[in-house]
């Protein structure tokens, strides 16, 4: 009775080393922006389908938490919509880690309204009087008197950063800013409030809110936000989506970048809504 | 034999039941020590951001800046050295991103060797400049003048207004948002919660039959299960759309919102152990008050609840503590915009919830970081004292009782 069990309890032991030699899986690692994380996964599951030996894991939580897990070792790529800040890089200098930034795709950061509001265009100088709380009521940009709800990603977002720099030129949001945690909470909160404004990757635009053209000339030209328009340069709010990774990583992970910026891997960009690097 | 094995086992068994309590409260002393200890080094820290100094002209008679002028400048909202007691130079904003407006690549050095001399001329250059830069450019031949940013203060942390923990240069610091927001969105939940669960108790315990106990026991329990990203998000779809409509408001995320799903996702735990005390009542002491001539009301007044009062004093408790603890739904609904709130229906900013949305990317041992652990000090504070009040008010009431 007694060889019984240890027989039984010793093959089970056998087959699952044996089972864990022969599967060569390596797992990716790929922490970050929420923006870059629809792409991620489209991309990562063709991937996976195509060479069905590699496992890629794929997590969001904003593009500061994805380069600040990067800085820990804790993630193999960390996928940003913001370029890596000075103190980041100098963090990444002094621990010796040298690392690699390629861009695999772009953006064109859209504002959006709620489709009641009558408002359709606004200058830049007028997003950031909105964002820093100086201008409050819609009719002072040409809509009716109603208060205006502004919603933000939380700091931790790749798009919070991008927005501050680049729309409000590095000015601080006001204090009375709703912030929400997640893109598809934002899509959700301005579809449903009427003096409501927010700011979304293009990927996330659903039929449920409306987007802003936007001008960066004060006033002389409105651009909408269109891939077409993002391709020639016109729309201006047009980020890069990068992914960043150890030079002696370098091995690991180049068959999936590599991918990315094949023909298929940038016919996949265009299908989850972003703009192919051509 | 038998005996001497008996006793042995019987030793092993009280050994490991001593052990597992030494390592649970061994777990939660360290917890809690580390928890303080991370938060209380945030006051030996200034809020400039580690590696970085700020520098002026050294013509530039102003000799400190505080944090909110500090912010006010890089907003542009100070744009004169005269506003601050400095001479009526107009100020000029400098980044350690900017210096490729003023140099080219090569003059940098393509080792970024030049950059130390080239800020330097910058600084000389301009007398209105305040410089952003990281301190490993400010060498010993430096010849602006740096300016000294004083630690991070517990008074000004606990009262400042603004809290802006990633700003550059300076971090603004304030947590008083943040804790009368907890503190509104816990005390609207702890009403919502309390007296309906209380009531449901009773109504299961004393009142209801047989049928209708057997249902709604499970049911109830089943609420306990649903995760809390699930309440968030029912509560960011229907309840926030009709509080907007219900009170005429500019926008429903508010913290009435997030006191009804607290209120909610506390229900279960109060009434089930509410229930399982006032269910223990012995049924002779029952009989023996209807005996004595008292109605039903009577009995379950002053028999049944003084009888289950220390059931329904943990009740409490955990209650409140999954009540102010709750981080997911509560970041959904209630806006998250770290305002003093007027009244329970503006956005508010709770603390579980800015600890939530902040904690992944604050890089670990650094100024954010520790801000955060501070703050977690600060509701494990609240907590306590909430819980203290709780004992000392149901203590006090078996006193009288007795």
């Amino acid at each position: 009775m007694n060889t019984k069990i240890k027989n039984t309890v010793l093959l089970i032991a056998l087959t699952f080393f044996a089972f864990a030699f022969t599967q060569t899986t390596e797992t990716l690692k790929i922490k970050g922006s929420d923006t870059v994380l629809p792409l991620s996964q489209k991309e990562a599951e063709v991937y996976m389908k195509k060479y069905p030996n590699t496992r890629i894991t794929v997590t969001g939580g904003g593009s500061g938490v994805g380069i600040a897990s990067f800085l820990d070792g804790t993630t193999d790529i960390a996928m940003a919509s913001r370029k890596i800040k000075m103190s980041e890089k100098m963090k990444l200098q002094e621990a010796g880690k040298a690392y690699k930034e390629v861009v695999i795709a772009n953006d064109a950061l859209s504002a959006i309204v709620n489709p009641k509001n009558k408002v359709s265009q606004l200058t830049r100088e007028q997003l950031e009087g909105i964002f820093t709380g100086k201008i409050t009521n819609w009719k002072e940009v040409g809509g009716d008197d109603e208060k205006i709800v502004a919603y933000s990603r939380e700091s931790s977002s790749g798009t919070y950063e991008f927005f501050k720099e680049h729309v409000m030129m590095n000015k601080n949001y006001g204090t009375a800013i709703l912030m929400m945690p997640a893109t598809g909470a934002m899509v959700q909160s301005v579809s449903q409030t009427k003096g409501a404004i927010g700011y979304i990757g293009f990927a996330y635009m659903d039929k449920n809110v409306k987007a802003l053209k936007v001008s960066y000339d004060k006033g002389k030209n409105y651009v909408e936000p269109t891939v077409a328009n993002a391709k020639n340069k016109t729309y201006p709010v047009v980020r890069p989506l990068q992914y960043y990774y150890l030079t002696k990583d370098e091995k690991k992970v180049k068959p999936f970048i590599d991918f990315i910026l094949s023909e298929e891997g940038q016919k996949i960009v265009s299908e989850v809504g972003y703009i192919t690097l051509k | 034999m038998k005996k001497f094995i008996k006793s042995v086992t019987g030793k092993t068994i009280e050994g490991i039941l001593f052990l597992s309590s030494t390592v649970t409260t061994l777990a939660i002393v360290l917890i809690v020590f580390f928890l303080f200890r991370e938060g209380l080094s945030l006051f030996k820290q200034s809020p400039v951001e580690e590696g970085f100094a700020i520098v002026l002209n050294h013509n530039n008679p102003v000799k400190e800046i505080s944090s909110l002028q500090m912010k006010n400048i890089f907003d542009q909202n100070i744009t004169n050295w005269k506003a601050i007691g400095g001479n009526n130079d107009s100020i000029m904003l400098f980044r350690i991103d900017d210096i490729g407006n003023y140099f080219t690549d090569e003059q940098l050095g393509d080792s970024l060797q030049y950059v130390g001399k080239c800020i330097s001329s910058i600084v000389d250059s301009l007398p209105g400049i305040v410089a952003f830069i990281p301190d490993k450019y400010v060498d010993k031949d430096f010849t602006g003048k740096i300016l000294p940013v004083e630690k991070v203060a517990v008074r000004e942390f606990l009262s400042e207004k603004e809290w802006f923990p990633t700003a550059q240069p300076v971090a603004q610091l304030g947590v008083l948002p943040l804790i009368l927001g907890t503190l509104w969105v816990s005390f609207g939940a702890i009403l919502i919660a309390l007296p309906l669960g209380l009531a449901t108790a009773i109504y299961m315990a004393e009142i209801a039959n047989h049928k209708i106990r057997n249902i709604l026991k499970p049911v109830i329990e089943l609420l306990a299960g649903i995760p809390s990203v699930v309440y968030g998000f029912f509560g960011l779809v229907i309840i926030v759309p009709n509080i907007q409509q219900l009170f005429n408001l500019p926008v429903g995320e508010t913290g009435l919102a997030g006191s009804i799903i607290l209120g909610i996702m506390a229900l279960p735990t109060i009434i089930t152990i509410s229930e399982d005390a006032l269910r223990t009542t012995p049924k002779a002491m029952k009989e023996a008050s209807l005996a004595l001539g008292a109605n039903k009301w009577q009995t379950i007044h002053r028999v049944v609840i003084p009888w289950a009062g220390s059931g329904i004093t943990a009740a409490a408790i955990l209650g409140i503590g999954r009540a102010i603890g709750e981080t997911m739904a509560v970041l959904m609904v209630t806006g998250n915009a770290a305002v003093i709130p007027h009244s329970i229906l503006e956005p508010m900013r709770t603390i579980p919830a800015t600890i939530a949305a902040e904690l992944g990317e604050a890089p670990q041992g650094g100024l954010h970081f520790k801000a955060l652990f501070a703050l977690g000090c600060i509701l494990f504070i609240i907590t306590m004292i909430i819980n203290i009040t709780v004992e000392i008010v149901s203590s006090r009431k078996k006193y009288n009782a007795q």
